[in-house]
């Protein structure tokens, strides 16, 4: 028998109903990833049915991909497998919101931006700057462990998702951690679900703690000529009292893509002038607080900007948000501006950065790339190729860059993934860098979730 | 035991790093909870070879295996309930390397806690999570409790400052998880094996963030006439959107206990204190500490104290860190309790816990974080009396019941050890519990390490009478 032929179909309507059922290759053509297409999508609209897809689809040995707004399908390898698409979109509600305990809950389709005006009301946000902000669910979110600029303060997600309810490779609907903002009962699951690209568990339902909304916030821009200056200035931050809510030091290449078509999809309000320029480095921070706070961390930035020798400093009031939507944005703007980029994400210890940082300049100007950079405070750059075209030529001279970064990343004991590149060249770039010591424990995690491997099958870290 | 066994481990370790006669085994065999289990032999390894010697040891002659710290644990965690070895890290106790500059610290499991952060305060650093017993717990009990702490409030438990660790499996392969650098690429291991309670590896090396110091630091002291107006001012604190960096609550007797052993001038006629702390940039700080007096005041408080330097302020920190050791003056035993309420759920459920005490009766003191809402109830009993121990058993069940019927949890940093694993089942379903235990043998394959703790043996076992709860989303009754 055909698994995926009518049988197939009019057993899967009998869970979700035929109007959520998707066979159709116009339609389905939006769920590709990386050029497979499935042979049918669902829509479920409750965890119990996701429950029966995944029962059913493990009993067919049938490959399952969940997703929702489909705005980060194109991370990790192509799937090896693509039988059926799992669309979270109908499991849009949310299940509680708790404005004096300061938590909430809310299944894996709700958008993000769905749930920003409703803690508003409460004078209360979701620390998530993410990327791809006014599309993304909360289910894409955290199965691609995408991160924020809010990190620098408040974390990612993994420091404030208190529970998790998903459904295993085997149809089980399980759950961990609850929905107190201090619990230790259990094993931590969640957490593994977060950036394991839906390959241990299709996630129904999360839990997170809120935060009061900052009362005023600024944004600080300070330009420099080198971008050891910029990163000396990072130090500075780092050794004083200030704790900045996000800090980021830009290349040079960064305020043409910013001004760019692509930044303009995503926010349509013009940069401020005068913020970062074309040929120099900047460091752009943004801070929040009462009045008194907001002056005296302007005052230190200004004297420590000048310490460091910046070449010019501002400070933005009510243009902070254009530019910060922007820097929010970089990867789908790096995205949109070249028909071949590749966005190589590279961890370090903060200090090893400029390092890191020169490395990556080096074996990308010699092999004639253009590229932009955007670091973390923290210790995260995203580093994107911008080539000019895709061709064979231009893939060989990608794969040669990214292994000569890989080896310096490596010599600083950090370490590199390229969450995003053409289709085509997954098979030449090291996406997932080299194998890790601590795979093998991967694997054993892999086959608790998902022992017949049904879910995203080969997508993750060496081709789990 | 078998003398054998014993032999090789005095080979591998020498005859002063094992202990096996009874009256060694002695102090080895209680932490800080209720519990009692007696190992058939202590062990002190100095390095990850002695470990490892340690794990194929046990593997050869089929024996469990339990790691421990200083056995400070409030849950039975690094109790040997099944006997065999206890592997007690005290020996393994150096601080590897500290790296100013990157905010990082590599120590053995072994390290104190308060020892990191005293041994990094000269640049203006520290390890963030505090537990009370910070003077005596290791860090690598820290990591498998995934400790708390009063400061936890802003600044997060245990596992938000956590990178890496190298770890030896129960099957005896060392690993090396997380890394120091962030996002380390593949399955979040560090978000599993952190809190696992010692039931998936033991810890050989660990590397933590250190959090810089804050420029500005304000204690508080507000006293309350009725425990009612206390727990409504923490609710409105919560609700304002202040966060403190401290929040604990003392009610007016834990408090007299508390002021009799330590002095630090704590009213002795209240009903209730709040010890708050604000902390930050001076601007902020100021500002802060207003807002958070403001709340107190109108809920009543009789006064806010503002300690005036730092010997005041530790003064008070002095009281609630050794809150149970003043307890412990009072009555041969407490049994202390953990549970997590949502903060709304405060003023219910402190007078819950007060009914429960009247109805049991038994003295229950308060002394808890109260900004996150992690009780510690402390009931006080005699527990040469049998039946004392099986009524305070119930009472204890009763309030943790309660506290889950709110939407919270049964223990908040504490941990489930072989305390309330019968208890799991009043949050997770049978699937829940299942997947936790496959992942637990994934590991720990033949329940070598650690075994019979956090989760209930499997279903058929008649203790196991609480019904689950619904989805964790779902609205409670």
């Amino acid at each position: 028998m055909n698994p995926t032929g009518t049988t197939a179909t009019s057993r899967l309507g009998d869970i979700v109903g035929n109007a959520n059922v998707i066979s159709d290759p116009g339609p389905l053509a939006a769920y590709e990833i990386d050029g497979k297409i499935p042979r049918a999508a669902m829509r479920p609209g409750t965890a119990a049915e996701v429950a029966e897809i995944v029962k059913f689809a493990a009993s067919e040995k049938l490959a399952i991909v969940a997703s929702g707004a489909r705005t980060k399908l194109g991370m990790g390898f192509a799937p090896s497998r693509y039988d059926l698409a799992l669309d979270m979109t109908r499991l849009d509600r949310v299940s509680a919101y708790d404005p004096g305990d300061l938590t909430l809950s809310v299944e894996a389709g709700v958008p993000l931006h769905a749930l920003g005006q409703t803690l508003a009301e409460h004078r209360q946000f979701l620390p998530l700057a993410v990327p791809f902000m006014s599309q993304t669910t909360m289910g894409g979110l955290i199965a691609s462990g995408v991160d924020s600029p809010l990190r620098q303060f408040y974390g990612t997600a993994r420091d404030f998702l208190l529970g998790m309810e998903f459904v295993t490779g085997e149809g089980a609907t399980a759950k961990s951690g609850g929905r107190v903002v201090k619990n230790v009962t259990g094993y931590d699951i969640h957490k593994l679900m977060i950036g394991s690209l839906g390959t241990l568990g299709v996630i129904t339902r999360v839990n997170f703690k809120t935060f009061p909304m900052p009362i005023r916030s600024r944004g600080f821009v300070a330009r420099f000529a080198s971008a050891e200056r910029a990163f000396d200035m990072r130090n500075r931050i780092a050794r004083s009292a200030l704790t900045p809510l996000t800090m980021e030091i830009v290349s040079p290449r960064v305020a043409e893509l910013f001004e760019s078509e692509a930044a303009s999809r995503y926010e349509p309000a013009p940069m401020p002038s005068n913020v970062i320029s074309g040929t120099e480095w900047a460091l752009t921070v943004g801070y929040a607080g009462n009045d008194e706070v907001l002056k005296r961390c302007s005052a230190d930035l200004e004297r420590m900007a000048e310490e460091a020798g910046a070449t010019g400093a501002v400070v933005l009031a009510d243009t902070l948000r254009p530019a910060f939507n922007r820097k929010r944005e970089f990867i789908p703007i790096a995205l949109g501006s070249s028909p071949a980029a590749t966005i190589v994400k590279m961890s370090v210890l903060p200090m090893h950065m400029t390092s890191l940082l020169g490395s990556a300049q080096r074996a990308t100007e010699s092999n004639g790339l253009p590229w932009a950079a955007m670091a973390r405070g923290l210790g995260v750059i995203y580093f994107a190729l911008l080539p000019v075209d895709r061709t064979e030529d231009t893939k060989a001279r990608s794969a040669k860059v990214t292994d000569a970064i890989h080896a310096a990343c490596a010599g600083l004991g950090g370490h590199l993934t390229i969450p995003w590149c053409p289709t085509e060249w997954k098979n030449v770039l090291k996406i997932w860098g080299p194998p890790r010591a601590d795979f093998a424990l991967m694997q054993k995690v892999k086959r608790v979730f998902d022992p017949q491997g049904v879910l995203s099958p080969g997508r993750f870290v060496g081709g789990i | 035991m078998d003398s054998r066994l014993l032999h090789d481990l005095k080979s591998l370790l020498g005859s002063d790093g094992v202990l096996h006669r009874p009256e060694e085994l002695l102090l080895y065999e209680y932490d800080g909870s209720v519990e009692v289990a007696r190992p058939n032999c202590v062990v002190f390894p100095r390095t990850t070879a002695d470990v490892l010697g340690i794990v194929k040891l046990a593997n050869q002659y089929q024996i469990p295996l339990v790691g421990r710290g200083a056995g400070t644990g409030l849950s039975g965690g690094a109790l040997s309930r099944k006997g065999g070895i206890l592997t007690v890290f005290s020996r393994m106790n150096h601080i590897l390397e500290i790296d100013v500059e990157n905010q990082r610290a590599t120590v053995q499991p072994g390290v104190v806690n308060a020892d990191l952060s005293a041994a990094v305060a000269h640049a203006g650093l520290h390890f963030a999570p505090d537990p009370s017993s910070q003077k005596a717990c290791t860090i690598g009990g820290n990591v498998s409790e995934n400790s708390g702490g009063p400061h936890t409030l802003a600044y997060g438990v245990t596992t938000n400052h956590v990178l890496s660790m190298e770890v030896i499996l129960p099957t005896g392969e060392l690993a090396r998880i997380g890394s120091s650098a962030l996002d380390a690429p593949g399955y979040d291991l560090m978000g599993l094996f952190v809190g696992s309670e010692g039931t998936l590896a033991l810890i050989t090396e660990i590397t933590v963030k250190l959090t810089r110091l804050p420029e500005t630091v304000k204690t508080l002291l507000a006293i309350f006439e009725t425990l009612d107006d206390a727990t409504e001012t923490v609710v409105e604190i919560t609700s304002r959107g202040i966060t403190p960096a401290a929040c604990e609550m003392l009610d007016g007797w834990t408090l007299r206990a508390v002021e009799a052993y330590v002095h630090a001038g704590f009213p002795l006629d209240c009903a209730a204190v709040l010890l708050l702390e604000v902390d930050g940039v001076r601007e902020a700080v100021e500002r802060q500490a207003e807002d958070v007096a403001d709340v107190c005041r109108v809920h009543h408080a009789r006064e806010v104290r503002v300690a005036r330097d730092a010997r005041e302020r530790d003064l008070l920190w002095k009281g609630r860190k050794n809150a149970f050791g003043a307890v412990g003056r009072l009555s041969p035993t407490y049994y202390v309790q953990d549970g997590v309420i949502p903060r709304t759920k405060l003023p219910a459920t402190l007078r819950h816990i007060n009914e429960v005490g009247q109805k049991y009766g038994f003295q229950i003191g308060n002394i808890f974080h109260a900004g996150d809402g992690n009780l510690h109830p402390l009931i006080l009993f005699d527990a040469r009396d049998e039946s004392q121990l099986q009524r305070v058993i119930a009472a204890s069940d009763e309030i943790i019941q309660f506290c889950v019927d709110m939407g919270g949890s049964i223990t908040g940093e504490h941990g489930v050890g072989m305390e309330k694993d019968r208890l799991m089942p009043m949050l997770f379903s049978e699937a829940d519990l299942n997947l936790m235990r496959r992942a637990r043998d994934a590991f720990n394959p033949v329940g070598l390490l650690n075994p019979d703790k956090i989760l209930p043996a499997s279903k058929g076992c008649g203790e196991i009478h609480v019904r689950p709860l619904p989805m964790a989303g779902a609205p409670v009754a």
